[in-house]
């Protein structure tokens, strides 16, 4: 008990009653996703049986958008470690107002909802057939809209272990720059790598708001099949293809909740 | 210490090459397009000055500032309950209120059609209890159902932290001198938590004013801005307005995090 006030007896009931309301608003829906994807016919309700059937229907009518999700997000995330662990430690390494603002710059686009960043890339690209076509449209977009989250991981990590002495200690025992980077920098910087990593592919794997106009019907990605599923498919179908999909993002969830939880004594 | 400053500028370059061409250039183009409809540079505008739009946009607004502050009311309540109580369970429901922070917009659209669509739960509650059909999920109110269900778990989690920081020995220090409960929460506690409520509360408003997955899945039928946005594109086909609200669409939420930012320190960012 860590309590500040002696325990008032109205004031816990209040707010274990708006506790619990919060907790159910947010996961019954979610149960009843759930069962629904089970269920025989969701109208009749559980008594009409339990079934895989919707699964195994979603498996065949969107196993596409699924192996499109998790190739674009390993695309994603490797472009974002490529273009980002180099710059984070170039950015972080002498703090200065230029390195602040390219900094400001490079996490702009978080800060514009997906549709206006999506139709910029579009009145920019559109005309290129070939790319706009082809899945790498959406990785641009989604390396666009996770590159920042990447940055300021591995930024907040290399600001707190101050490698920038370790790099000197480095430096004076011989080792070139691009040894230093490989040998120093990025083995210290690991946490933030990690926790960079999960969180560009657990965005990628959601992301909808760029990928429904950056999208072309030969490159659904898995949300874009959920909201075409929702639309015109049957409930169970809909609550079946939902399934899988929490299925993917909830164990990429818990790990960055439990890697959080480790690394947050060091970083912000 | 130069060749590491040469270095330095090689692993720059890739990440100022990537920007320049699918961030900067894009938004000029943007920009361009904008101002070259059929109104000129009149459209920049347009968002204030044709009655639909500036109606959308105090829409927009409205249904933002109700969600933040319906957000905010509820996740300060629960913040301070989980911080001050350890009971058995609490670890769960802490892990149960987080779990939707992966949620994109489009599965919080389908779980408010799941409560409060045609098939819906509270439909089917309403009806037993032979109070009518309560379907509200696809109009201004399921939108705003689904906004908080986007938001709380984010808000939360940001309150949490804020609220296990706060000293509590201020608390009883302030009622040892008298103050009363609601004046200890007035004066003391939602002070302490001011800078996570500010941060918390713009990121909200930020992305109610942006999501665009769950009013889609919701239905196209919804006046807010950014389905303004996708059917003036997609099936007007009139580019320069639709480029000109994009504009005054990202100049409001990237207004709104930056001040935030300016109040609460970094780590205010928008979601989708």
């Amino acid at each position: 008990m860590r309590s500040g006030l002696p325990p008032h007896r109205l004031t816990f009931a209040f707010q274990l009653l708006v506790t619990l309301l919060a907790c159910a608003f947010l996961m019954v829906p979610a149960g009843a996703s759930i069962l629904a994807g089970f269920t025989v016919s969701y109208f009749r309700g559980p008594s009409s049986g339990l079934t895989l059937n919707w699964i195994g229907e979603v498996l065949n009518l969107y196993s596409g958008t699924i192996a499109l999700s998790i190739a674009i997000a390993l695309g994603t995330l490797g472009v974002t470690l490529l273009l980002g662990v180099p710059a984070a430690w170039a950015l972080a390494r002498r703090p200065s107002r230029l390195s602040r603002l390219v900094e400001e710059v490079v996490t702009l686009p978080v800060a514009i909802p997906g549709l206006a960043l999506a139709l910029a890339l579009i009145l920019a690209y559109g005309g290129f057939r070939d790319f706009r076509m082809s899945p790498l449209f959406i990785l641009t977009g989604h390396v666009l809209y996770t590159l920042p989250f990447m940055l300021r991981a591995v930024m907040a990590v290399l600001a707190a272990v101050d490698v920038r002495t370790l790099e000197e200690g480095a430096a004076s025992l011989g080792a070139s720059p691009l040894q230093r980077f490989f040998h120093v920098v990025v083995p210290n910087a690991r946490g933030g790598i990690l926790a960079g990593a999960l969180m560009v592919v657990t965005l990628s794997i959601g992301e909808f708001n760029l990928t429904w106009m950056l999208h072309t019907p030969l490159t659904k990605t898995l949300p874009v099949g959920l909201a075409d599923s929702y639309a015109s498919m049957r409930l169970e179908i809909a609550s079946a293809y939902t399934l899988v999909f929490f299925v993917m993002i909830v164990p990429l969830l818990v790990a960055l909740q439990v890697f959080g939880r480790a690394t947050s004594g060091g970083t912000k | 210490m130069h060749s590491a400053d040469r270095l330095a500028r090689l692993f720059l370059l890739p990440l100022f090459l990537f920007v320049a061409a699918f961030f900067v250039l894009p938004l000029v183009r943007l920009v361009g397009v904008a101002g070259a409809g059929p109104n000129g540079l009149a459209e920049y505008v347009a968002i204030l000055t044709n009655p639909r739009h500036l109606a959308t946009l105090v829409a927009t607004l409205l249904l933002s500032a109700a969600v933040t502050a319906a957000t905010l009311a509820a996740s300060t309540v629960v913040a301070l309950f989980l911080a001050r109580n350890r009971f058995p369970g609490r670890a769960l429901l802490v892990s149960l209120l987080t779990l939707p922070l992966a949620f994109p917009g489009v599965v919080v659209g389908f779980m408010v059609i799941l409560l409060a669509g045609r098939q819906g739960l509270l439909s089917s509650l309403s009806m037993s209890l032979g109070l009518g059909r309560w379907v509200f999920a696809y109009s201004m109110a399921g939108l705003f159902a689904g906004y908080v269900y986007f938001s709380l778990p984010r808000v939360l989690v940001t309150l949490m932290a804020a609220a296990e920081k706060l000293d509590p020995a201020l608390e009883e220090a302030a009622r040892s001198l008298g103050a009363g409960r609601l004046e200890v929460l007035r004066d003391v506690t939602l002070p302490g938590i001011a800078p996570a409520l500010m941060a918390s509360g713009a990121i909200a408003f930020a992305t109610a004013m942006g999501a665009f997955g769950t009013a889609f899945t919701l239905a196209t039928r919804i006046d807010v801005l950014a389905m303004t946005i996708y059917t003036e594109f997609t099936l007007n086909a009139n580019f320069a307005t639709a480029a000109a609200l994009s504009l005054a669409l990202g100049a409001i939420t990237w207004a709104v995090l930056a001040l935030a930012r300016n109040f609460a320190g970094s780590g205010v960012a928008a979601a989708g």
